[in-house]
């Protein structure tokens, strides 16, 4: 950026600072109209378990197999490492980077026993008998539960560059950008948790 | 049919542009448009309605665009107005939305009323028969419940009486046609739908699979014949007395991908459509005595309901 | 070794059939004409640097031209050995597989490797010269798209010759699409390759509408936007509405196929009906989707050569926004004749007929832009012209579909073929030619040979009426869509031979095209003005072809048809020549990183595809690696100094 200024005419440098900042919030604007679109597609998939969620082909319900004490677990981890990823929005509004990065891995640690968590569940339906070729309502659980579980470990690769970005480069108009973008996407994959315990885990039990 | 003489009178008019334009001798080839019963008729009456309304909007729209690119041509001789500057009008654009808004709500009301009045039997006087019909690779299996009697690859029904077809298949989707005697409905597994047709006189009629189902798709027609109530008891009796009983084995043979010549069964396993219905059945553990069985019950018009339309409209959003 | 080499050659590749060996050399004939024209006169190196790695929307615009041109020739030809096969009843010159694969890979083109391209590359070429604006929003994620669209489009077209191709018709309904009934890859070619391009179109749609919100020149209030560029912006919020639909749809088909679940199975608890609900809630928007575009272009090039303002913009603009909107309430008249309840049918034959109303309305509003004009008839505007009344009947005979009890006659029957091909090609495919002649002039700095024009447009109209015409009356005797073969006794050969005439007139029209082109290349009408049909929007203002910043100095708007202001101002004396002041210019770089994601995409798709784990794996590793490559990239833009803006300027005759 400095080098890039340094080949022009020095009055222009004001500008380009100007120029970035208009285009990382360019950028914000156009992370949340994905996030509408990742918004359908889990719709979609909630959708397709409405219909799933009876097709249990003979084979076991979500009642007798879900256990409910792990999945609240995660729920609750899940909802900290949201709260967490705030902290680190907050700490980069103060200006401090340390601080920032410390929240950054918090959450992250918080993601990673989530997913190992849903991993352990995975294993442990399969080995209950219930994998994604036992019928549609598995088959649309494991995708729907899946889709998220994916959502979040891309979240995590993410997370982990943003945080040697940070590390590396400090707070810039770019590196605010990517946090502030990380954690809208880290608090829509709560809110979709929050739909997801209640529609699949919740009403599944009852 | 609420049609009176003047529809007829314009069917009549549009018909023969119809003729002129798409080819010399508009006749019995044009299947669609020749009715032989009370559905295919109340479908003739929506297709001339509809195209008499959409008449009323693409002619004049067509004359008008041949004058107005005739009348504005940039030519030098050319001396019609040129106002570049005008670009709106409230009153113009008030008719032209106000023009389809008046055509779509007749036409609404015609297609409204009568896909209700289609859920039901066309002749309420005449009790109904039924015909159980499965869409296999690739042919068409028919079972008379009321008879116990089944074929393959073609169908035999009385003139003057509705018949209720309930339809499923142990097949990719078909879709059950009778051009002459009434729009198509698909036939699914996992799933009965419903049809009613009617032939009001003795004749025969083409019928086909219309949607899609691989290899040999092209080849899955069959023939539709309508004879008196007197014949169709005979033709059942002899049925009976001379052609063989469809055993299981007989059907797993059927259900075996390929092309088949037509065939007549004195009997079939009992409940097979049923079975069939509920071997896909959405993965309710199906118990026997809850298939409904069809005939003698009181007829229920109501299709089922597919399972995915409880998706609403707004879930995408 | 030598005998396990060849059984794996001929399961790998398609083998057996001089038609396929036929199309294995068109498709080598295609590959070679790709690197034929992209290559011409200039070295691969020149390639990498100038194409393959550019960021610039106008080259990724004239990039996605070419394949959908390519795309367009490929499913005309299926299209063309359809017709031969229905000529006569009882032929044998396809079998049904055969046949059955084409009309899958002709419809799957047509939609998404032909329409859509070239509706994207149309969206490029204009939208920021039409904005003021020097690139689209995201200009790198803008290259991923179209590469992504390309290696998808690739891949799907490999299944003509390794593999075969799938038939289980152009939205591949299961069960049919299911391993049961559609072993082998073909189905999972036809899954990725859209899988694949379907990520980019989405990408587009984000990119094209923050471009559209954000990007527009100063003083071009939202309603004093141009018409075309208003359409684009309906279509992407239907694109990115409906395209996650798709996304998701096909995905768990292919779990179906490749990990044995059951959402679309007919054991174990599927349901094939949701698919049909899923894809075609995807499905309708996306002829929404590539019509609208041609709607705008149509709206552009009635008011440029009626030389009149567009008639009721407001009206137009509520037109569009209201079809976007009622695109998504339509869906289930894609199957009325699946036996839902009435009332179900009733609402949704109802939404369906509403959407009639605002395409009435545009086509009045046209109508009323040519009234008191002065219309001069070249090339954009004839397409123009001939699109009015093919698209009138076209919408008649869906307000005819939209009947529900008559459409249970309709269904399925060649009365809907023609339907839908009269009204995407008498809609899209003649709006995206009148775009294509409209703008190339500002593409590529001439104007495309006007009676080598005549010839196509004529060849393609007349062809259009002598095709589709008789399949009308083919669905009202019956015949239904996607038969190989009839016989004698229906009486449908005549229509159908008359029918076949006409696909190869439309066939001659589009080598009359292309000849146009190639003949233009050398002896078109130079462009030395920037502005060769007297035009009235921003694109017109600047050089032709536009310079690789698009503006020198970013315009300032104050009306709708803003340079068709400034040259009437200038003309009449009132223009205030304000004191212009270059600056240096902010772009972007280029990058071979969306060139070499979308290659790991292709390698992942491949792998997908012949459910190869490892290879599928080693793709996605790969694409998940350029993208954290890309994530570190903090050096991604550069100034253009100002001397350099003079100097380019002065060279395509404009001094500042």
């Amino acid at each position: 950026m400095q080098q890039v200024a340094k080949n022009h005419e020095h009055g222009h440098a004001h500008d380009h600072e100007h120029g970035h900042e208009e285009h990382e919030q360019l950028k914000v604007l156009g992370f949340w109209i994905f996030l509408v679109t990742d918004c359908i597609l889990f719709g979609t998939l909630f959708a397709t378990y409405a219909v799933m969620n009876h097709s249990f082909a003979g084979g076991p319900t979500g009642a007798e197999l879900f256990a409910l004490p792990g999945v609240i677990a995660s729920t609750f981890i899940l909802l900290t490492s949201s709260f967490t990823s705030g902290l680190a929005i907050l700490a980069m509004n103060k200006g401090k980077v340390k601080e920032l990065i410390g929240w950054l891995i918090v959450t992250a640690l918080l993601g990673l026993s989530f997913i190992y968590l849903e991993v352990t569940e995975f294993i442990h339906l399969v080995h209950e008998g219930a994998t994604i070729a036992t019928s549609g309502f598995w088959s649309a659980f494991y995708t729907l539960v899946g889709t998220h579980g994916l959502h979040v470990s891309i979240g995590l690769f993410w997370m982990l560059a943003i945080i040697i970005q940070l590390r590396r480069r400090g707070l810039t108009p770019v590196t605010r950008r990517k946090v502030t973008t990380l954690s809208l996407y880290w608090h829509f994959l709560d809110v979709v948790w929050i739909f997801l315990f209640t529609v699949v885990y919740l009403m599944g039990v009852m | 049919m609420s049609g009176g003489k003047w529809l007829r009178r314009l069917q009549f008019g549009v018909l023969a542009t119809l003729a002129s334009v798409l080819l010399a001798g508009c006749g019995s080839d044009y299947v669609v448009l020749n009715p032989k019963g009370p559905v295919a008729g109340t479908q003739y009456d929506l297709i001339m309605i509809s195209i008499i309304l959409c008449a009323v909007i693409v002619v004049p729209v067509i004359a008008l665009t041949a004058f107005i690119v005739y009348r504005y041509r940039d030519t030098p001789d050319n001396k019609a107005t040129y106002k570049p500057n005008w670009d709106h009008s409230t009153t113009l654009e008030i008719i032209w939305w106000g023009i389809p808004i008046v055509i779509i709500a007749i036409l609404g009301y015609f297609t409204v009323r009568d896909t209700y009045a289609l859920k039901e039997s066309p002749n309420k006087e005449v009790k109904p028969i039924t015909v159980q019909v499965t869409s296999l690779d690739w042919k068409w299996m028919f079972t008379y419940p009321e008879q116990n009697i089944a074929t393959v690859n073609y169908l035999q029904i009385p003139a003057g009486v509705p018949v209720q077809f309930h339809l499923s298949a142990e097949a990719p989707m078909n879709s059950f046609w009778v051009p002459e005697l009434g729009g198509q409905i698909y036939a699914m597994s996992g799933m009965t739908t419903e049809l009613y047709l009617q032939a009001d006189e003795p004749g025969e009629f083409q019928g086909r699979g219309a949607n899609f189902t691989g290899e040999g798709f092209a080849h899955m027609n069959f023939n539709v014949k309508a004879t008196t109530q007197e014949e169709f008891d005979q033709w059942v009796k002899e049925v009976k007395g001379t052609t063989p009983a469809m055993t299981k084995e007989d059907y797993e043979q059927l259900k075996k991908p390929g092309l088949t010549e037509v065939a007549t069964y004195s009997s079939f396993p009992e409940g097979l459509f049923e079975e069939i219905v509920a071997k896909y059945g959405h993965g309710h553990p199906v118990d026997a005595s809850e298939i409904r069985t069809y005939g003698d019950k009181k007829d229920e018009t109501s299709a089922p309901q597919m399972p995915n339309m409880n998706m609403t409209p707004g879930m995408n959003h | 070794m030598w005998e396990s080499f060849l059984e794996f050659c001929s399961w790998f590749f398609v083998t057996g059939d001089p038609l396929i060996y036929g199309a294995m050399v068109s498709i080598a004939l295609t590959m070679v004409a790709i690197v034929f024209v992209l290559t011409k006169y200039k070295k691969w190196g020149w390639l990498w640097r100038e194409w393959l790695t550019t960021v610039d929307h106008k080259k990724i615009g004239i990039m996605y031209l070419i394949a959908s041109l390519l795309m367009l020739f490929r499913g005309g030809v299926d299209a063309i050995l359809m017709r031969v096969q229905l000529a006569f009843p009882n032929l044998e010159f396809l079998h049904s597989d055969h046949y059955n694969a084409i009309f899958t890979t002709h419809g799957t083109i047509m939609i998404l490797f032909m329409a859509m391209p070239m509706m994207f590359g149309l969206f490029n070429m204009v939208v920021p010269l039409q904005l003021g604006a020097r690139d689209v929003a995201f200009p790198f994620l803008n290259a991923v798209s179209f590469w992504l669209f390309m290696f998808g489009a690739m891949l799907f077209n490999l299944s003509f010759v390794i593999g075969g191709s799938p038939d289980a018709g152009w939205l591949s309904y299961p069960p049919l699409s299911q391993n049961e009934f559609s072993p082998g890859p073909g189905q999972n070619f036809w899954i990725w390759g859209i899988q694949i391009s379907g990520i980019g179109s989405l990408a587009t749609g984000i990119n094209f509408i923050v471009t559209i919100l954000k990007m527009r020149a100063p003083g071009m209030k939202l309603m004093k936007m141009p018409m075309f560029s208003w359409s684009v912006f309906s279509s992407c919020i239907m694109i990115i509405l409906a395209f996650p639909i798709l996304t998701v749809t096909i995905a768990l088909l292919y779990l179906d196929r490749f990990a044995g679940a059951h959402f679309f199975t007919m054991d174990g608890g599927g349901n094939p009906m949701m698919y049909l609900n899923l894809i075609w809630m995807w499905g309708h928007p996306e002829v929404y989707i590539v019509v609208v575009p041609a709607f705008g272009i149509f709206s552009e090039v009635v008011a440029t050569f009626a030389k009149k303002k567009l008639f009721g913009y407001k009206s137009m603009v509520a037109a569009v926004m209201g079809i976007a909107i009622l695109s998504f309430f339509t869906w289930a008249h894609h199957f009325f004749t699946m036996g839902t309840s009435a009332s179900v049918i009733a609402f949704f034959a109802i939404t369906t007929m509403l959407i009639a109303i605002p395409t009435g309305v545009k086509v009045f509003n046209w109508l009323f832009t040519m009234y008191r004009g002065k219309i001069s008839f070249k090339q954009p505007m004839m397409w123009t012209i001939a699109f009015i009344p093919c698209f009138v009947v076209g919408g008649a005979t869906g307000v005819m579909l939209s009947v529900a009890p008559a459409d249970y006659q309709y269904h399925n029957s060649y009365f809907l073929i023609a339907h839908f091909h009269q009204v995407l090609i008498g809609g899209v495919v003649f709006g995206y030619l009148a775009g294509i002649y409209y703008w190339w002039p500002k593409l590529f700095g001439f104007k495309l040979d006007e009676k080598l024009g005549a010839w196509g447009f004529w060849l393609w109209n007349i062809g259009f009426y002598v095709c589709f015409m008789p399949q009308y009356a083919l669905g009202f005797m019956g015949m239904t869509r996607r038969y190989y073969t009839y016989g004698w006794d229906y009486g449908w050969e005549s229509l159908n031979l008359v029918s076949t005439v006409g696909a190869f007139l439309m066939g001659a029209g589009f080598v009359f095209q292309v000849w146009q082109i190639l003949y233009s290349i050398k002896h078109g009408e130079r462009d030395t003005t920037g502005d060769p049909w007297n035009g009235r929007t921003l694109e017109w203002s600047i050089p032709s072809p536009a310079p690789f910043y698009n503006f020198a100095v970013v315009p300032q708007v104050k009306e709708t048809d803003d340079f068709w202001r400034v040259k009437e101002e200038k003309a009449n004396g009132t223009y205030k020549e304000e004191p212009v002041h270059l600056e240096p210019i902010h772009m972007p770089k280029n990058s071979g990183l969306p060139f070499i994601m979308s290659v790991f995409w292709f390698i992942a798709g491949f792998g997908f595809v012949w459910e190869w784990v490892w290879m599928a794996a080693i793709g996605m590793i790969g694409v998940f690696l350029t993208m954290w490559a890309r994530s570190f990239q903090y050096d991604t833009d550069y100034y253009v100094p100002v001397d350099e803006v003079r100097r380019t300027e002065a060279s395509l005759g404009r001094v500042y």
